[in-house]
């Protein structure tokens, strides 16, 4: 095999196994940056010797053996050199015979591994950007410069991240465990919020190269599926997943020829992905089916995301039983944001009037100051009162608002119809 | 990017412990979304042909018993690269025979 095609297949591999190579030598090593270092020692060593040898039969275990033999290797250096803490040595021997029993290990204890390890990324001790990249180097098993192509920043700025993180982890004395019950709904509050961030960095933004940007999404997607079976109680992983995947579903409808944004209402739906919104209803189904609770805001959202993907046309649209999940939604939110997406929602059940009533109480809130979405949806709704010139000054503001140049084009391009239709 | 692995005919004939395997290979993938649809495929079928405008339908054989594919698996992958493992990964445990793996095209690539 060409070196080229082989350091390929190395790359798959890595980011096939990555995160439970990782996990199981960080549960041993208790040392998140120690275990990444070793396994990153096995994949050197991969790059060099599948070339000449071949990729092996089994090429995770190999990289797994290899990660533990330099593991070994460390912590008889170490040893020696701090022979005389005897405590340390004791810990040292301990490590050892866990590397020797590792292979007995079933699938239940690995799988545990990585959900300790999606915890430790996630770490509230961590700022958020921080906890985004290590989670995508540790668990995503992308490299430094992948990571920084896709949040469109330089390589340094995310290495330095990933730095800091990992000596926050070390200085706080951060556990290779699972959160105790009393933390456990607030850090898994936290690795949701991790993934949907990187989930919708992707689902935003449309452009890019090689690793291009739905290529973010397709990577939280992986990772929220991986973590439904690792955490199959909780109901709002089901929900997360469910979001993702029937979000993930319209990706392909959402841009059009020349890359400008088509709201969902727009948007061809033969081009939605079936498959996509087939997984997102199951995960769905997986999360009713989960100890009862009061639905939370993921569960909720999935079912106004499903809400649009069982309507097979605009008109067939369930707006009421929308309005009802964005009350709920709203309940346990509390977000500007999503008021205003009832408002819009309600404008849809009960026309224009009763949603232009509910935007106008967001006038006042401050957050929404500067949200672009706030005046385009006010213009939208005056247009259908036929309100023109009041419209025409929403749109500008919102075109003055908005940073995205597709969207801006679209939004004074509707503000010059306001003055035909006026005319008219 | 997603994939269709296709197997031929005429591999191992499976044993209890290949089923075993493959059963929990089949579970891991489904559950990791790399595998979206698979299934194994009657051996004959029905064939269809279309010349000016007449559709006629016959009953198989209709190819070498060698080329007869007789299961699929769909799979949503990162790249070719990881396609080819999974291949990998499922013809160690399938054992000896042979099959295709080719990208599938959706509407996003008809440009």
């Amino acid at each position: 095999m060409a070196q080229s095609e082989v350091s390929r297949a190395v790359e798959a591999v890595w980011r096939l196994e990555s995160a439970r190579i990782i996990g199981g030598l960080a549960r041993i090593l208790r040392d998140v940056d120690l275990a990444e270092e070793m396994a990153q020692e096995a994949l050197l060593a991969a790059l060099e010797q599948w070339p000449r040898d071949g990729v092996p039969p089994n090429p995770g275990a190999w990289l797994t053996v290899i990660a533990k033999r330099r593991a070994v290797d460390r912590l008889r250096r170490l040893e020696r050199l701090e022979r005389k803490q005897q405590e340390l040595v004791a810990d040292l021997h301990d490590m050892q015979r866990a590397l020797d029993d590792d292979a007995a290990l079933d699938e239940r204890e690995i799988n545990d591994d990585v959900l300790r390890l999606m915890f430790v990324c996630c770490h509230l001790a961590l700022s958020v950007d921080a906890r985004v990249s290590l989670t995508l180097r540790l668990l995503g098993g992308l490299t430094t410069r992948e990571i920084a192509r896709a949040y469109l920043l330089p390589e340094a700025t995310v290495a330095q991240r990933i730095v800091r993180a990992k000596r926050t982890l070390a200085a706080r004395r951060v556990a290779f465990e699972l959160p105790p019950t009393g933390e456990r709904a607030e850090r898994l509050a936290s690795v949701l919020e991790c993934l949907y961030l990187v989930f919708n960095e992707g689902y935003a933004a449309t452009s890019g190269e090689d690793w291009t940007r739905p290529d973010l999404c397709f990577e939280a997607l992986r990772l929220g599926r991986i973590l439904a079976e690792l955490a199959p109680q909780d109901a709002e992983v089901h929900g997360l997943v469910a979001l993702m995947e029937l979000q993930a579903s319209r990706l392909r409808a959402r841009v059009g020829t020349d890359g400008e944004p088509i709201g969902i209402l727009e948007q061809d739906r033969s081009r939605w992905d079936r498959l996509l919104i087939a997984r997102g209803f199951a995960a769905l189904l997986r999360a009713g089916q989960c100890p009862p609770g009061p639905p939370g805001p993921y569960v909720l959202q999935a079912a106004i995301a499903a809400c649009h993907a069982r309507a097979r046309l605009p008109e067939d649209t369930d707006w009421s039983q929308i309005v009802d999940l964005y009350t709920a939604l709203t309940a346990v939110t509390a977000s500007p944001v999503v008021r205003l997406n009832r408002a819009v929602a309600v404008a849809m059940a009960s026309g224009p009037a009763e949603g232009l009533a509910l935007v106008d109480e967001l006038l006042s809130e401050n957050s929404l100051s500067s949200y672009h979405a706030l005046p385009s949806v006010r213009a939208d709704l005056l247009a259908k009162l036929g309100r023109h010139a009041e419209a025409r000054a929403e749109f500008e503001r919102a075109a003055a608002l908005t940073g995205n140049a597709k969207e801006r084009a679209i939004l004074l391009d509707r503000a010059a119809q306001q003055d035909d239709a006026h005319g008219a | 990017m997603r994939y269709l692995m296709t197997t031929y005919a005429g591999g191992s004939a499976p044993d209890e412990k290949m089923y075993a395997e493959m059963g929990a290979f089949v579970a891991e993938l489904s559950k990791s979304g790399a595998l979206l649809a698979t299934g194994g495929l009657e051996p004959q079928g029905t064939h269809a042909s279309s010349t000016g405008g007449r559709v006629t339908f016959t009953d198989g054989p209709y190819v070498e018993a060698k080329e007869l594919i007789v299961s699929f698996a769909l799979l949503d992958v990162h790249s070719k690269e990881e396609a080819l493992e999974l291949a990998r990964r499922f013809w160690t445990i399938a054992g000896d025979g042979e099959g295709d793996i080719r990208q599938v095209f959706g509407p996003e690539d008809a440009s």
